[in-house]
């Protein structure tokens, strides 16, 4: 197990280098320039490139930003007047993680009851509305049930604020959002496990051996049907990420997706870099948690060699 | 059972998690409930408004890249030698009075006894020396300091081949003592008075920035203010609140206590604020004036931002001027602004605006000539077919380079439709591109017509007019006249004959825009917002910028 997890953090630290290396170079060919201001002369966008060094050869470029990586330095942002790209990322990450936190329960929660009971109920009519409502949660965009929750929860009827993120109720509307997607994912998987795992044998066991039908389910069923929602954490995490950059700037919540989407529009290579490395890091490490989960939960997984 | 556990493990795990989410949270409230963009709660006369904007300000440093966000905060932290007035006409500021010699190059500034920075120290002319010298020196890379380009030596100071390259000291800028201020000027332009209120003549106290080294006016802590408000709160990307500054001079007159501007990226999320009275103020994108037609609350402003499309004349086609006069002519500009902009947008024939520049008797610029090239269709029509037997064509592609942006790309449909069906032959294909690529195939004339836009941050005639020159830096579209040089260049070197210079300046902007259709003039931008009717005093400037030193809340 040691061994593994060491090998494993020693391919992610790869993973890590190549994905900074493919977006430095990559990062070459966006168009525009940082410093093409109307306002700035050709002489004065000069010595703008020589302060930040982008007038070197591009080699010297990527070795500058690796070391000053090393000791934790991603530079100063060009669109806020060197203001350090690590404060940004700072500022802004807990507003996001909040949000996709509290999005991922809410929506795993929600999504494991209407799954199980989806499955209980089998081909009745409450199956039936657990599978619409999943169906919506899938195909219409987080950023529509955005838009519908704002004007109807914030601005017709009241009962919550439009925008903003200045209190735990400002975060209820985006997090409903956020989590449809989450919601209906869960629900799916979770239905088509649960009617899976109630006609196994072992089922048929716990059944006869009289346990009462809580216990069953509950131990033996839905236990069993969480190896998949562990796969799919991954993926829906990454998506949650992803989701948030619109959910951010509809609800106006100063959050780090909206951050990356600007500093891509100006050429603000730092923060680009930045908030990319962020991401990928992020997105690294929950794949390895899911893999580590995997083995916690089910120990038919196991994650080296028999020898415990 | 192992397994059992470890579910167990896990269901803890995410319970505790998410209690302290909601803790978390629920202590977040708790402190923010006060200061923060709390509604002021209807009844109560509370001076306090709420404002919006689309974006976190770049900078508050008066030698940063100012945008038109930081000078609207920067003007109201701070305040200069002379400020804007609620008719957007320069008004004594920091400065009580000030003489000037008879050559209009010499200019003593007496600053007021009772200017204090907000740490309750004095203003003194000392503070204006350090900003400026500062702004000028190379190393600072001030976008702006071109705006000083006429003080004595600046230029010089600034020119690498210059014997006294990044010695600011030779600045032509002096404190006779700490309440007065001696700057003298290597031509006499008429308009510095008016440059005195463009932040980045702002004062800044040495020791304080000094002291604050590179986290200077990076959070509100760290900025040092001597105008009507003091930043309390900057919370980056979200919001920040102006707080009425009682050292300053003139504090009995400001009424406001408290201004917050939130940053809501999304129009729609910030016309929803507006209706459910989180914010007093709002800007109305195009597409949301319809809604709003005939509503008491909405309001119109024109800033002095002129919109036009460049014709790159290495283009052979373009080069051609009738061609250039047919697309100059071949679309309806009335029916653009008013049809499809609706937010009080100005269709216009010329390029210098009106209520911008006035001549030594005080006529408008815009008196001699209303507008240029103000002909029909078939007008259009015939220059187009003049053009194509010149040229020896029965058709011809061309590309617009366009803004991305909803409002601006709907204008580029609409002048790309008209054009097609209005000139025989005519294909033009659309390229949108984000601001900074635009300026950048701009810059190297990889386009063919533009859709381009200048703001005319100094109120003379020359600082659009210099746009076309040869060789100025912002021609982008190889047009060259030389008459039009000429002109230009002597309106801006030869002030010694005012009433010629206004009269040069009237006759460029003809040759420009009649004999040359060098450019396709567009409109004058305006901004549409609705303002809630308890608002008293909102000045928007045509610069762009707002003036919160007259706003009030009467409820």
């Amino acid at each position: 197990m040691k061994r593994y997890v060491i090998s494993r953090i020693i391919f992610m630290l790869i993973t890590l280098l190549i994905i900074i290396s493919f977006t430095f170079f990559l990062m070459q060919t966006l168009p525009g320039s940082p410093f093409n201001d109307e306002q700035l002369s050709e002489f004065q966008r000069e010595q703008m490139n020589e302060r930040y060094g982008l007038n070197e050869p591009v080699p010297k470029q990527y070795l500058n930003y690796l070391t000053n990586l090393v000791k934790g330095d991603l530079g100063v942002s060009f669109q806020y007047d060197g203001r350090p790209v690590t404060g940004i990322i700072k500022e802004r990450i807990g507003t996001s993680a909040v949000l996709g936190i509290q999005s991922l329960i809410f929506g795993t929660i929600i999504g494991l009851a209407l799954g199980i009971i989806g499955a209980l109920y089998h081909n009745t009519t409450i199956d039936y509305a657990s599978i619409i409502i999943a169906v919506i949660g899938l195909s219409i965009p987080n950023f529509v049930f955005a838009g519908l929750l704002q004007y109807w929860v914030g601005v017709k009827l009241e009962w919550l604020p439009v925008a903003f993120w200045r209190g735990f109720e400002y975060t209820i509307l985006p997090t409903i959002a956020l989590s449809m997607f989450v919601i209906a994912t869960v629900a799916r998987y979770i239905r088509t496990e649960m009617i899976e795992v109630l006609s196994e044998d072992y089922m048929l066991t716990a059944k006869s051996k009289g346990l009462s039908r809580f216990t069953m389910i509950w131990r033996h069923g839905v236990r069993n049907s969480m190896i998949p929602i562990i796969t799919i954490m991954g993926p829906l995490v990454v998506s949650l990420v992803t989701g948030t950059l619109i959910v951010e700037k509809i609800f106006s919540i100063p959050g780090l997706g909206d951050q990356f989407v600007d500093s891509i529009l100006t050429n603000d290579y730092p923060v680009i870099m930045g908030v990319t490395i962020f991401y990928s890091a992020l997105f690294i490490f929950v794949v390895f948690v899911v893999d580590l989960l995997y083995g916690v939960l089910d120990p038919r997984i196991r994650l080296s060699g028999g020898d415990k | 059972m192992g397994n059992v556990r470890s579910f167990r493990w896990l269901i803890t795990i995410m319970i505790a998690s998410l209690t302290l989410v909601l803790m978390a949270c629920g202590s977040d409230s708790g402190e923010n409930d006060e200061g923060s963009a709390g509604k002021s709660e209807g009844g109560t006369s509370e001076q306090v408004i709420n404002l919006v904007t689309t974006e976190e300000v770049p900078t508050l440093k008066s030698n940063g890249q100012i945008d038109g966000l930081s000078s609207t905060v920067m003007t109201n932290l701070f305040e200069g030698l002379y400020r804007l007035d609620e008719e957007h006409i320069p008004t004594e500021g920091i400065a009580e009075s000030h003489d000037v010699n008879e050559g209009g190059d010499e200019y003593v500034f007496h600053l007021r006894e009772d200017a204090n920075w907000a740490d309750g120290t004095p203003v003194t002319a000392d503070d204006f020396v350090y900003a400026w010298k500062k702004a000028i020196h190379p190393d600072t890379v001030s976008p702006h300091a071109n705006l000083m380009e006429e003080i004595a030596n600046s230029k010089d100071i600034q020119d690498p081949d210059s014997d006294i390259y990044g010695e600011v000291d030779e600045l032509g800028i002096e404190a006779i003592d700490d309440k007065t201020l001696e700057v003298k000027l290597d031509v006499p332009i008429p308009y510095f008075i008016n440059l005195t209120a463009h932040p980045v003549y702002l004062p800044q106290k040495e020791e304080f920035v000094e002291d604050q080294g590179e986290d200077y006016a990076i959070e509100a802590e760290h900025v040092l203010e001597n105008g009507p408000f003091v930043m309390e709160e900057w919370k980056h990307d979200d919001y920040w609140t102006l707080v009425k500054n009682d050292e300053y001079w003139d504090s009995e007159n400001v009424e406001i206590e408290e201004v917050v501007t939130n940053v809501v990226k999304d129009s729609a999320t910030a016309i929803n604020l507006y209706e459910v009275g989180d914010v007093d103020v709002v800007n109305l994108s195009s597409d949301f004036v319809d809604l709003h037609e005939g509503d008491e609350e909405m309001k119109t402003s024109l800033e002095f931002e002129m919109y036009f499309l460049r014709f790159n004349q290495k283009n052979e086609y373009l080069s051609n001027v009738n061609i250039r006069k047919a697309l100059d002519m071949g679309w309806d500009k009335e029916e653009a602004a008013n049809a499809i902009l609706k937010n009080g947008s100005k269709p216009i024939h010329h390029i210098i605006p009106e209520g911008f520049s006035f001549s030594p008797d005080e006529v408008d610029f815009r008196d001699k000539y209303e507008g240029f090239n103000m002909g029909s269709i078939e007008e259009a029509q015939e220059y187009w077919e003049k053009g194509l037997e010149e040229l020896g064509v029965d058709s011809i592609d061309l590309e617009l380079l366009s803004y991305d942006d909803e409002q601006r790309s709907t204008m580029a449909e609409y002048i790309r439709n008209q054009l097609q069906s209005n000139l025989d032959g005519l294909t033009i294909n659309i390229h949108q591109q984000p601001n900074k690529v635009k300026l950048d195939l701009e810059d190297k004339l990889d386009y063919d017509i533009s859709y381009s836009g200048w703001r005319g941050s100094v109120q003379d005639p020359t600082y659009f007019l210099e746009i076309w020159e040869s060789d100025g830096p912002y021609n982008w579209q190889d047009f060259s006249n030389k008459e039009y040089d000429e002109l230009v260049e002597g309106a801006k070197r030869d002030l010694s004959d005012p009433d010629k210079r206004f009269e040069d300046m009237q006759e460029a902007e003809r040759i420009l825009l009649e004999e040359e259709a060098a450019i396709s003039t567009m409109y004058q931008s305006g901004t549409a917002r609705l303002v809630k009717p308890y608002v008293k005093g909102f000045v928007a400037h045509p610069n762009t910028t707002n003036s919160y030193k007259w706003l009030s809340i009467e409820k």
